[in-house]
């Protein structure tokens, strides 16, 4: 139970909407949405706030800090356990993940943790977040 | 009833693009809302109901009403009739609207046929976006984390259990009742009744989730016929009638104040009971989806049979064991041990409900003058975006 949890990760879907992100994330940076209409930030990324309707939503970057939400260690798995999670970052929303650089029963909820980019089957490197 | 002077077309929009190499299909279905919604007058925080065609993105409405974050939808249709779809929709908004489901309807369609993102309208032709795909907006962000029913469901007992001090224990009831009732029904995929000990013991899956809090991978079908009291009454069956129904997209909206905890049935529950003109407390009987134990006790807490929390302490000693307990449930022996059609439950839940209210369920489980029945169903996955449906029944004396 003590080995280290990492998942092969298959290339991501990048639309029109998103390349932004995964241009950003090919450099190391972790961009999100926020809306100057309403100041919300929102996850995942959209042209259209998904909180007040505005397209008034520009990229912004992030530190991509935040807390474990939840998370299930999945035992079910050909390359061994991984966990899939929710991290709530400080900016506020909350977004899907795997967390990796960590033993199955390393996690716990409320767990600070950082984000960091891997990379993927042919595609360009997706966020993943680590206990800080 | 007709639909006769029933509706109205308030807004209306047609988007002024017809090459649009620079926005997704999603993209085109939210401007073309904004616009309909614009020359109405009105928001998307005032449209209640949603109509889309098969062809849309991802899953379907529930993808679309995610993407647009319309917070208030609680009626949703995807009839796919190809390029007519959006006159059927029309209908269909009118019968919603003369049904009292819903008030302000909005029906999308948007393409890229142009541009390689032809849905609907096929990819063929056109340019494609070198490196680029124009599928589920939420495409790109969740399903690479390896996400399954499983491990879903399972984040969404992780956070109950955080909340509120559930335990493996109340869930593995959830699952014992189930198998009480499976070892009367000769067709059911698991006869074997378990025990709580059985359940914690099974291998773990999905943290906190065993192989025994996940529904059994069964082939199969359903079907049901709904008629006229006419022709209901002219019929040699026992009369069973729906008396009230509620549906509701649950989603994450941008991701703020994500909740895992509380289902679509908060919404569908409530518009079914009051249709309906009863309570949880007047149900006899209930089929609650099952596709794993955490999805019996978060739909049974929504939909008001015990209060927000406490649903572990509910379902534990045999409270939904027939004959035992105060809520029977999926008598049938449920998605748990008996049947769980081509990973689809809903079907099953409707037909269990209707043999307790005709008095048709094995003996050694019929609940004794069975007149009034819920069956609730999730789809998608609690952990992600679902849907949930509510529907009340009631004998007919």
């Amino acid at each position: 139970m003590s080995e280290i949890m990492s998942r092969p990760i298959p290339a991501p879907a990048v639309n029109l909407e998103t390349k932004p992100f995964f241009d950003a994330a090919a450099e190391d940076r972790f961009l999100i949405k926020r809306c100057n209409a309403c100041g919300e930030a929102h996850w995942y990324p959209r042209t259209i706030c998904p909180i007040c309707h505005s397209d008034d939503t520009v990229w912004e970057e992030s530190p991509g800090e935040g807390v474990i939400y939840t998370y299930s260690v999945m035992y079910r798995s050909p390359t061994g356990p991984y966990a899939i999670g929710y991290v709530t970052l400080n900016e506020g929303p909350s977004m899907m993940t795997n967390f990796v650089d960590v033993a199955p029963d390393g996690l716990k909820i409320g767990m600070r943790v950082k984000v960091k980019f891997q990379p993927t089957e042919g595609g360009p490197p997706v966020p993943v977040f680590a206990p800080i | 009833m007709s639909i006769k002077g029933k509706a109205y077309l308030a807004g209306v929009y047609e988007h002024p693009t017809r090459d649009a190499p620079d926005k997704t299909t999603a993209q085109l279905h939210a401007e073309s809302a904004r616009g309909a919604l614009a020359d109405a007058g009105l928001t998307f925080d005032d449209v209640d109901g949603y109509f889309c065609a098969g062809g849309v993105a991802g899953f379907g409405a529930m993808s679309m009403v995610d993407y647009m974050g319309m917070k208030n939808v609680r009626h949703m249709d995807t009839t796919e009739t190809g390029g007519s779809s959006y006159i059927v929709h029309l209908h269909h908004a009118a019968q919603a609207i003369a049904a009292g489901k819903c008030s302000v309807a909005l029906i999308t369609l948007a393409g890229r046929p142009r541009n390689g993102g032809g849905r609907p309208g096929g990819g063929g032709g056109g340019r494609p976006p070198v490196g680029l795909t124009d599928g589920a907006p939420e495409q790109g962000f969740e399903s690479i984390y390896g996400g399954s029913t499983h491990n879903t469901y399972g984040m969404c007992a992780m956070r109950h259990m955080y909340e509120y001090g559930t335990t493996s224990e109340q869930l593995a009831w959830i699952k014992v009742a189930a198998s009480h009732h499976a070892q009367w029904n000769e067709h059911a995929f698991l006869k074997s009744v378990v025990t709580v000990e059985d359940v914690l013991n099974s291998r773990m899956i999905a943290d906190p989730l065993h192989l025994l809090d996940c529904c059994v991978v069964t082939d199969g079908g359903g079907a049901v016929i709904v008629t006229s009291p006419e022709v209901a009454r002219s019929l040699k069956r026992p009369l069973v009638r729906l008396i009230g129904a509620g549906e509701a997209p649950k989603l994450q909206m941008g991701g703020k104040g994500l909740d895992l905890t509380t289902s679509g049935a908060v919404w569908s529950g409530p518009a079914a009971f009051a249709e309906a003109g009863v309570t949880p407390a007047d149900i006899k009987y209930a089929s609650i989806y099952d596709s794993f134990t955490i999805t019996v006790l978060m739909q049974i807490e929504d939909l008001g049979f015990c209060k927000k929390g406490e649903g572990g302490k509910f379902v534990a000693d045999g409270n939904l064991i027939s004959g035992v307990g105060k809520l029977p449930f999926n008598t049938d022996g449920g998605g748990l041990c008996n049947n769980h059609p081509t990973n689809r439950g809903g079907i099953t839940k409707i037909i269990e409900a209707v043999r307790q209210l005709r008095g048709e369920a094995h003996p050694k489980v019929q609940v004794a003058n069975c007149d009034l029945a819920i069956a609730h169903g999730t789809g998608g996955s609690l952990g992600v975006r679902h849907g949930a449906a509510t529907a009340i029944m009631e004998r007919e004396s």
